[in-house]
């Protein structure tokens, strides 16, 4: 019998730290060759680890959520034959990897500080670890401020709410319990037993009784009865990746917004008759790839927009492509698919673009390309638009164009009031590249396409 | 007509009704109580307590005789005893009357008043009672009806009752002891009146249509009651229908349709109680039914509000102990407090003899209703008290989980075991595992004894035995 180590991979473009997702195995599992171990996830794609031998999972290199350098131990395994680790070290890793017995996030931390020195020797950053850093985490019901308990198993198991009962069994107590929870107007199938084989004794039904008092329970009017549930989820994965990059946006990036009101019953009514003549052969258009195209106009002018801002090496760059980032809700969170080279394409184009980008980045199928490079990015909730929304910048670009909702508002034009689609953009700027002045005429130039629509389209 | 306005109005005062009624007064709630007949229902008046009474007599009767052919091994002999029948019945009739005037009683002292008389249900508020020897009737209009009409023995239409052909009811008040008694239907009213009339000297044939005497229950617990009617001498016609009476003979038709005919001076027909629902105006309020009884929730309710449905009137089991509890029940529920009907035993027992008393799920009851069950019995010839009573026929059997001994189930047939029936329940009732019992200490000597070893012989170490 062998050990086999495999290591977490190279996955390309300079990446030093690749982040745990998914365990699909445990200790103990016997795996084949081929079979998937875990998930990982790099800045936005997430790669499959395959097996390359058969054997039995001796210990996982990690936690979900745990970020591990290139080259870390991912897993180890028995397997047949002499294995890729030599046996002396096989026997004194173990010791190594028992001995943290710190808090989990002391342990973690020195760990992945050691980890991400790239190409360090696996045994000397002991990278599998103890129990007691994975079970805070992979343990849901842990309470987040507990994961600095010393000893997660030494912690009482939280006491059932459920009561140790097979479906079907009606509830077991005593007459004089069972009328004491009629006068009380407790349902006993809610009542967990303490008693032997589950009977239902007047200390059990005190116990419910105080924990509905004190909101826990079903009370006679659900309506209003308080909540004390917590639920604390680790942020893993695509949201931690968002959380991070929403952090930095915010910390370093000096935000402004302004909002102009633009006028689209011209572009709407444009829409309408485009989709009515070329729907059938081309697709139909939504305002999108219509306000891409303005966009894509008004950097002609104000060619600063389209740009990355290198804030460590004050670098500004920028380019003379619209490659506009579109954002996206997906199930796991927000994305940002690219459409590169905007300026190249017209509304249709852009429109199948704009949905082959957001079906792939629903499935998890977006590559990484398809995900980065934009040089400024339009967000759109649509109906759920709202008046005014503060986007915030896809960092390193220097500007966000948000789309507000489309309402019919009465407005005065030639001395009447007439009624007019008036829809909100609210767009965010890098202060500190982007003047106020050169970010309102920015607006305004795509208002003005807006507003009249044959300018997109007639130079 | 006088209108009297109550809060509740209780139809029938019999161990439903009455035990409603005691009840609602307890609890301050205006009740009336309408009755017809006397007070106690068929249980008191001709059922669960003259038969009793009539089974103990013939029981002494049957000693005496036993005595007197030189027969017992107790070395009593007594000469020629003789019974005096109609003595006996009054005896019987005092002890009736006695718990019916206690009935009354009891009542008064709370307050609820019982008018006397036949009621006529007009609407679920309102009803109309006669008099019965005829007279003025008052109208009485309630918040609550509680129906407790009772049952009636089934009538076999091509056999009614009158001349010979007697009911339950008739053979508790007969004057003297028929030379020939046939009864119809081997179930436990048959059973129990047909032994007493044979220890009252009786040539007495029960004749039954399915294949086994008393059918409701397992083959084991029936046993030591087949050999008690074959020592007795009680002729047994099995898998045999009657077909009606020719003059003083009763035909039959066995299974493969041969007739015969006995010789009868009374046909007692004991083939089951239906529900009482017709008569008295039930139909105007046009009641879910459940078969032939009145349907009902946990709670009693009918499917009209606030009127409610008690006893034999809403189906099996027809015992007098669970239209108390349910009575009990309903008064308490009109009274404001929470309650469900949800026992986790009824009690039945059977006053044959050796009596059978069961409670909870029989074995074969348990698998049916998907429990890994275990069953365990210990046999009254190994306790020493059942020795000294001359009861060594029969046993108890316990029922329980496998998983978690919880009892599920208690059954006995032995001579005096009916007494048994208060520790089964409970132990079902209070949830008791088979430990619970086999480690409570049962008095020496006592037929009790062999419950705790039932208990015992359950978890594979029953000591006597």
């Amino acid at each position: 019998m062998g050990i086999h180590v495999i290591k977490m991979p190279d996955l390309g473009e300079g990446i030093a730290e690749v982040e745990v997702v998914a365990w699909h195995v445990q200790p103990g599992d016997t795996v084949k060759e081929d079979q998937v171990l875990a998930d990982v996830m790099t800045d936005k794609a997430t790669v499959e680890i395959p097996s390359p031998v058969a054997g039995t999972i001796t210990s996982l290199g990690g936690a979900i959520g745990q970020s591990l350098a290139v080259g870390a131990e991912l897993i180890r395994l028995e397997v047949e034959g002499a294995g890729n680790l030599s046996a002396t070290k096989a026997r004194q890793e173990p010791v190594q990897s028992a001995a943290p017995t710190a808090p989990a996030e002391e342990v973690a931390e020195p760990q992945l500080a050691a980890l991400a020195h790239a190409g360090a020797p696996p045994q000397a950053v002991a990278a599998a670890p103890a129990p007691s850093v994975s079970k805070p985490v992979s343990n849901p019901a842990s309470n987040p401020a507990s994961s600095r308990a010393t000893n997660p198993a030494a912690r009482p198991a939280p006491q059932s709410a459920v009561p140790m009962r097979a479906e079907g069994d009606k509830p077991l107590a005593p007459p004089a319990v069972r009328q004491r929870a009629w006068d009380l107007g407790v349902e006993l199938q809610f009542v967990s037993g303490s008693g032997p084989a589950g009977r239902i004794t007047h200390a059990d039904l005190d116990a419910h009784v105080e924990g509905r008092r004190n909101g826990a329970g079903g009370g006679s009017d659900e309506r209003y009865a308080e909540q004390h549930g917590e639920h604390a989820t680790q942020v893993i994965g695509l949201r931690r990746k968002i959380a991070e990059k929403m952090q930095e946006a915010k910390r370093n990036i000096p935000h402004f917004t302004y909002v102009e009101e633009v006028d689209v019953t011209e572009l709407e009514a444009l829409r309408i008759q485009l989709n009515a003549r070329y729907g059938a052969e081309r697709g139909k258009l939504t305002l999108l790839p219509l306000l891409m195209r303005a966009v894509v106009l008004a950097l002609r002018s104000y060619p600063m927009m389209s740009a990355r801002y290198d804030d460590e090496h004050n670098l500004l760059t920028t380019y003379d492509a619209a490659h506009i980032g579109i954002a996206a809700q997906t199930d796991n969170g927000l994305m940002v698919p690219v459409v590169r080279h905007a300026e190249s394409r017209d509304p249709w184009s852009s429109a199948a673009e704009i949905a082959r980008l957001a079906e792939a980045a629903r499935s998890g199928r977006a590559t990484r390309d398809e995900l980065t490079g934009s040089t400024i990015t339009i967000t759109s909730l649509g109906a759920l638009g709202g008046i005014v929304t503060t986007p915030v910048i896809n960092r390193p670009e220097v500007a966000i164009v948000g789309v507000n909702r489309i309402v019919d508002r009465p407005v005065i034009r030639d001395g009447a009031m007439v009624a007019r689609k008036m829809m909100n953009l609210s767009s965010s700027f890098d202060h500190r590249v982007i003047d106020g002045m050169v970010a309102a005429q920015f607006v305004q130039a795509i208002r003005g396409y807006l507003e009249f629509p044959a300018t997109l389209f007639v130079e | 007509m006088e209108t009297i306005n109550t809060t509740l109005l209780i139809i029938g005062a019999g161990p439903g009704g009455y035990i409603a009624g005691i009840r609602a007064g307890q609890l301050g709630v205006d009740a009336i109580v309408v009755e017809g007949a006397q007070p106690g229902g068929t249980c008191l008046n001709i059922g669960c307590i003259p038969s009793k009474a009539l089974i103990h007599a013939a029981d002494e009767y049957s000693k005496a005789v036993t005595y007197a052919a030189q027969e017992s091994p107790l070395g009593i002999t007594v000469d020629s005893p003789r019974i005096d029948l109609a003595r006996t019945i009054a005896w019987k009739d005092g002890i009736v009357k006695r718990l019916t005037g206690g009935v009354g009683a009891l009542l008064k002292k709370q307050g609820v008043r019982v008018v006397h008389g036949w009621a006529r249900v007009l609407d679920g508020k309102t009803v109309e009672v006669t008099p019965p020897a005829g007279g003025e009737p008052v109208r009485i209009r309630c918040e609550h009806l509680l129906l407790a009409s009772g049952s009636h023995p089934v009538e076999l239409p091509f056999m009614p009752f009158g001349g010979p052909v007697i009911s339950s009811t008739g053979a508790l008040s007969q004057d003297s002891v028929p030379r020939r008694l046939v009864v119809v239907g081997a179930g436990y009213i048959g059973l129990e009146l047909g032994i007493a009339y044979r220890k009252l000297g009786a040539q007495v044939t029960v004749v039954e249509a399915a294949e086994r005497i008393l059918p409701a229950y397992d083959a084991d617990l029936v046993k030591p009651v087949a050999n008690s009617l074959a020592r007795l001498g009680v002729e047994l016609r099995l898998a045999t229908q009657v077909a009606g009476m020719e003059g003083e003979r009763v035909k039959l038709r066995d299974a493969s349709g041969v007739e015969g005919y006995l010789e009868a001076d009374k046909v007692l027909v004991a083939v089951g109680r239906t529900p009482a629902t017709t008569g008295w105006g039930l139909e105007n309020l046009m009641l879910d039914m459940a078969g032939r009884a009145l349907k009902v929730d946990s709670q009693c309710r009918t499917s009209m509000r606030n009127v409610w449905a008690i006893g034999d009137l809403t189906g099996e089991p027809m015992l007098a102990h669970r239209a108390m509890a349910q009575g009990e029940m309903v008064a308490e529920i009109i009274a404001g407090k929470r309650r469900e009907f949800a026992p986790a035993a009824i009690p039945a027992v059977c006053y044959t003899d050796p009596e059978i008393v069961v409670a909870g799920l029989s074995p074969s009851e348990a698998t049916a209703a998907g429990i890994d069950a275990i069953a365990a019995s210990f046999p009254f010839s190994a306790n020493g008290r059942a020795m000294t009573i001359e009861g060594t026929d029969g046993f108890v059997r316990v029922v329980a989980r496998k998983d978690n001994h919880v009892i599920v189930g208690w059954q006995a047939v032995g001579v005096g075991v009916s007494e048994l029936a208060g520790g089964f329940t409970q132990s079902i009732e209070l949830g008791a595992q088979l430990e619970d019992v086999a480690r409570t200490i049962h008095a020496h000597p006592t037929l009790g004894e062999a419950v705790q070893e039932a208990a015992l012989r359950a978890l594979g170490h029953a000591l006597h035995i």
